[in-house]
């Protein structure tokens, strides 16, 4: 997969956040997004998800598709998790209703529990999601990421909260994913880790003022 | 393609009912509302066991109209706040459905009982056998129209704070056909000048309608919120 991405411009509330933006990607490629607070960070990866909509450009996909949003999984600040509901049970919903039908998983409880296990979370996997730390939901939000496969990840600052050794744990499961032909998008503050080009943000169009 | 679609639903069906059963109280939080609603009539008409017969099947439905709306506020706000919302954009499974399973699990968890209650709470207005199982069934066929018409609203207010007064106002008006017919149907007596037929096939087609036509309203609503 490829994705081509040209003069993009993006508005919020009436204010241009940026304009002329481009890149391109393709398979087993990773870009960070790095900027100040304010430049558009999270705008973007939200409107590469299809949350918002850009006023201007376009993003070409091939082989074409219906745009981005259901090549990707997003992991944006919140995690999506309800606190009612087993770390378990969060995470089989959102790989029964994020699967895609033309890739179907081999077996979809292993899956889970494989991306469970590869983020530590097998132990806790029976608690409700209302008595997880910070950390531990981080991670719970970013097993969603292993238990479907989608191409293009999109991430927004996806080592919040985490300790090193779960930092350590995301990196790894960065790169099998760009090992494995998979695409990131990163927005972060902090290195990931990643062998990835980086697109400056709020650099040259005024930046965060 | 349809392979993957029933099992994305169904899972959602299956959480919405796991979430609404175990915080608890939230299900029946509306039966208890309904059950209040009712039960402060007598004091504010009086004992007239007459009158009270007569204005029972509209109050039973003014009553389900209000206790429906007030959990409404809830339905997308939840998934707003925590994130999930943003997720299910993402799904293949198209909005629209999506929405409409949501209202499912929603009517099952509370227009249901409302419906289950309706004719023992109608013994408390004195209402004929008859008129106790016309009011039941015009609820059954009735309060899917009056979730599914309080769903647009609840799109619409997703991203406000206070959204469920609001919601009130946007949804009640809207509502007034489904109101009507729902009444003309639950009072009809054997024999009288309304059968009972006429308004409750039109109240079935405004459901039907409901149906057909509002995940269409909410999921727009939703998709505008989300900007």
């Amino acid at each position: 997969m490829q994705i081509e991405a040209s003069a993009l411009a993006l508005e919020r509330g009436g204010r241009i956040i940026f304009t002329n933006l481009g890149f391109s990607l393709s398979d087993g490629q990773a870009l960070v997004v790095t900027g100040p607070n304010g430049a558009g960070k999270s705008s973007l990866l939200r409107a590469l998800a299809g949350l918002l909509p850009f006023a201007a450009g376009r993003i070409a996909v091939t082989p074409g598709g219906s745009g981005l949003s259901e090549h990707s999984h997003y992991v944006g600040h919140a995690d999506a998790l309800k606190p009612s509901l087993t770390v378990y049970e969060n995470l089989e919903f959102w790989a029964a209703l994020l699967g895609r039908a033309d890739t179907p998983p081999a077996d979809p409880v292993v899956q889970i529990e494989m991306a469970l296990a590869r983020l530590g979370l097998a132990r806790i996997a029976d608690l409700p999601a209302a008595y997880l730390s910070a950390g531990q939901k981080r991670r719970a939000a970013l097993a969603r990421l292993l238990a479907v496969r989608r191409p293009l990840w999109l991430l927004d600052e996806p080592a919040t909260a985490l300790d090193a050794a779960s930092q350590k744990v995301l990196a790894e499961v960065m790169l099998a994913h760009l090992a494995d032909g998979g695409m990131i998008i990163a927005a972060t503050h902090a290195p990931l880790g990643l062998p990835a080009r980086e697109l400056v943000l709020g650099g040259t169009n005024g930046g965060a003022a | 393609m349809s392979k993957s679609r029933p099992s994305a639903l169904a899972a959602l069906l299956v959480r919405e009912l796991r979430i609404t059963r175990r915080i608890g109280g939230a299900a029946s939080m509306g039966v208890v509302f309904f059950l209040c609603l009712v039960a402060i009539t007598p004091f504010a008409i009086g004992p007239d066991l007459k009158l009270l017969a007569r204005v029972g099947p509209a109050i039973l439905w003014i009553a389900a109209l209000l206790s429906t709306l007030l959990g409404l506020d809830r339905l997308f706000q939840a998934d707003h706040d925590d994130g999930s919302l943003d997720l299910l954009f993402l799904a293949q499974t198209p909005l629209e459905l999506v929405v409409l399973v949501k209202c499912l699990a929603h009517w099952l968890m509370t227009g249901l009982p409302l419906v289950a209650a309706s004719p023992v709470f109608g013994l408390m207005l004195g209402l004929t056998p008859h008129a106790l199982g016309a009011v039941a069934l015009s609820l059954l066929v009735g309060t899917p129209a009056l979730t599914l018409i309080g769903a647009i609203g609840a799109g619409l207010t997703v991203s406000l704070r206070r959204g469920g007064l609001l919601l009130s106002i946007l949804v009640l008006p809207i509502s007034v056909p489904v109101l009507i017919f729902g009444v003309a149907a639950a009072s009809a007596e054997p024999g009288g000048i309304v059968p009972f037929m006429t308004p409750f096939l039109i109240l079935c087609g405004l459901t039907l309608v409901a149906v057909a036509l509002t995940p269409f309203a909410t999921a727009a609503a939703l998709r505008h919120g989300a900007e």
